[in-house]
């Protein structure tokens, strides 16, 4: 239980997919200019995280790594398909997004009209290929997946909709005009990411 | 579309030029951010880096272009995945070959060149429509255009906050008996978003007209 | 121009592209494999080096030369990590040993009884390196014993090289290690490494003793216990403590490293 709640907290603050490792910054700078789009795009990139990591693992680990195939056949037992990874995790990935789509627009059209737009646009988010990526590098279990999934899926939840709240009060400021926009967004990302900086070495 | 036939006619000039600067892809169309900043901190990792994504823009408009008149418009996005997808496993068991020590650096990055936004909206947007040796280029070009950014800003950051450049020392840092006192915020990953911010604010003093109005 | 819009032609050309892509990912997989294993090792042998000092952190050796050095030099054994006996030669081929793969797979690891450097699960079997210089059945000159932990942002992993009285550091390098550049990132410096050199693990009563303290130690003849800390980095000098501390405590090296110096007083 510690174990899980450390990596939680890990990686909702100290590993913060948007600001410590600056993972999904396209759409986190697209998506920021209201708090309500931002608020969409993130519960949409937790669902789809949480979804997609725990059944990457489940691939990686029965499909793909060295004598993951033995089930099939003895003989197969030394078949390392581990360079399948990525082509695999984004195909999953890809998949999975079609699927909540499809099943949030029949099931919760509510939803739907909120999320909807935000789901294509996710099966190109750093985040969620990163998720699985960091996943396959430090060999989480599964059930530390779930947890892993749903951990970095709010942290850049956390984060994009902190950034919103921040450029919706920006646009009263009067800012340089070669910084209008983007450039300001960035600093203010950057002065974000060393707040987040005083999380590190935190241990439950 | 100009129809022109020379294998480096105006057409296909200006796929290779444009992106570099006037039309960069990470000052002007804010495109493939993600997986730059990270891998900034020195300046051969980001060239490593940006020869990754020039060589996986290019082969993948090519590829792309070369069947974009038989490609079923349902399936199109997950083919360009796929083929994106492929170059990127090419290009990390290569990196892993070849140079070891770097690639353990680069660690997931290598892989999120897929996700790389530069790569899939060449594709869609530009290799979609034109033909396959322009299409190359413009590839080429928005490779160049991101890693001139990224080596920019891993020069800057190499250099302030190590005294050093490709890792041989420029500036002997305080600790090594010199006289240099390393800038310890400019190998921590905020400062490559200043970074990025003061070289967009320079190229929008210098060409006012990518201003935004807001 | 064919018609691109049927359900038929949709799952051909689908077909078509997996089958090309698949040739192309799967041929380069393959035809560098071995390469890349190859280079793993040679990492590893590269830092084994390392810590025993018998290459220089700013010397440029080509991997051929490395391997040359390697193999003159070092012995690769495994160990009984709980009773630190030797495993006798031929029974699991030592060169060939996977430690971190061991070490995730259940038939081959157990669960670590807890400890402060997070250690989850330790192998069986561990390896360690002895410097040999090609001499057979003398103790030998160095050990290096492969160690690991969590520091701050991660785990690192590195190996640290003892004397054959299994006590005196002679050398350490931290190999895999994701602290902040700069601060606790210095790690990995060469000089703060070589700071190690000459201090003692253990106190008269065989404790563990050595630490990274907050500020600086003095020379390692008065001073044996004690190593500077890295300014700024305090939670990776306490990390790195607490890695030392578990490897050298029972649940890690010490009883082999008893059998070490009892079989270099005989």
């Amino acid at each position: 239980m510690e174990l899980y709640l450390n990596l939680f907290i890990k990686s909702v603050f100290l590993e913060n997919m948007a600001l410590a490792f600056f993972l999904g910054m396209c759409s986190f700078l697209a998506c920021s200019k209201r708090v309500e789009t931002a608020l969409g795009l993130g519960v949409a990139v937790v669902f789809v995280q949480v979804l997609t990591v725990p059944i990457n693992q489940l691939i990686l680990h029965h499909l793909l790594a060295e004598g993951a195939l033995s089930w099939i056949s003895p003989s197969l037992a030394r078949v390392d398909l581990g360079f399948l990874a990525f082509i695999l995790f984004i195909g999953t990935i890809a998949a999975a997004v079609q699927i909540v789509e499809m099943v949030v627009e029949r099931f919760a059209p509510a939803l739907y009209t909120t999320l909807g737009v935000f789901l294509p646009l996710i099966a190109v988010n750093c985040v969620i290929l990163g998720g699985s990526l960091f996943m396959q590098e430090r060999d989480y279990r599964f059930g530390e997946s779930v947890v892993y999934g749903f951990g970095s899926g709010l942290g850049f939840m956390i984060a994009i909709v902190a950034l919103a709240a921040i450029r919706e009060k920006l646009v009263y400021s009067d800012v340089p005009h070669g910084l209008r926009g983007l450039g300001i967004t960035f600093i203010t990302t950057g002065l974000m990411s060393v707040a987040f900086m005083m999380f590190s070495g935190i241990q439950l | 579309m100009t129809a022109s036939t020379s294998v480096f006619g105006k057409h296909e000039r200006a796929a290779l030029i444009t992106p570099v600067i006037a039309n960069n892809p990470i000052g002007v169309q804010v495109l493939g951010i993600c997986s730059a900043l990270a891998v900034t901190t020195r300046v051969d990792k980001a060239l490593v880096m940006a020869i990754g994504v020039t060589l996986v823009t290019a082969f993948a408009n090519l590829a792309v272009s070369l069947v974009r008149n038989y490609t079923p418009s349902s399936i199109r996005i997950i083919v360009q995945l796929a083929i994106i997808a492929s170059l990127v496993i090419m290009v990390d068991q290569v990196l892993k070959a070849f140079l070891f020590e770097i690639s353990l650096e680069l660690s997931v990055f290598v892989g999120l060149i897929i996700t790389n936004c530069i790569v899939m909206g060449r594709a869609e947007g530009y290799a979609m429509q034109n033909p396959p040796w322009a299409s190359f280029l413009d590839g080429i070009g928005n490779g160049l255009g991101y890693g001139l950014v990224l080596i920019l800003v891993a020069v800057v950051r190499e250099l302030l906050g190590a005294g050093k450049l490709f890792g041989v020392t420029i500036l002997t840092t305080q600790s090594d008996g010199g006289w240099y006192e390393p800038n310890g915020l400019m190998l921590l990953a905020p400062s490559a978003l200043f970074t990025i911010a003061l070289l967009i604010w320079l190229l929008r003093t210098w060409k006012p007209e990518l201003q935004e109005k807001s | 121009m064919p018609k691109t819009d049927s359900t038929r032609y949709t799952f051909l050309f689908a077909a078509a592209v997996c089958v090309v892509c698949a040739l192309l990912v799967a041929a380069s997989a393959v035809g560098l494999r071995e390469r890349q294993e190859n280079n793993q090792v040679i990492y590893r042998q590269k830092n084994v080096l390392l810590a025993a000092g018998l290459v220089k952190p700013e010397q440029k050796v080509s991997d051929r030369e490395l391997q040359a050095i390697f193999d003159q030099n070092i012995v690769v054994r495994l160990i009984d990590l709980k009773t630190g006996a030797l495993v006798p030669e031929g029974k699991i081929d030592a060169k060939s040993y996977d430690q971190k793969k061991a070490r995730n797979d259940p038939a081959q690891s157990r669960v670590a009884p807890p400890n402060p450097a997070l250690v989850a699960r330790l192998p069986n079997y561990g390896a360690v390196y002895l410097v040999t210089r090609g001499v057979k059945d003398t103790p030998p000159e160095l050990v290096v014993l492969p160690i690991e932990g969590m520091a701050m942002w991660g785990t690192v992993y590195g190996f640290i090289a003892l004397d054959r009285d299994g006590n005196t550091v002679r050398g350490l390098t931290f190999y895999d290690q994701k602290e902040t550049p700069g601060l606790g990132g210095e790690i990995g410096n060469p000089k703060w490494q070589a700071l190690w050199q000459g201090r003692k693990a253990y106190d008269a009563s065989w404790e563990p003793k050595l630490t990274v303290i907050k500020g600086q130690a003095g020379p390692p003849d008065k001073d044996p216990h004690r190593i500077d800390g890295l300014s700024g980095a305090t939670i990776t000098s306490n990390g790195i403590s607490r890695v030392i501390a578990f490897w050298f405590s029972r649940d890690g090296y010490a009883p082999y490293l008893k059998q070490l110096r009892e079989g270099a007083k005989s």
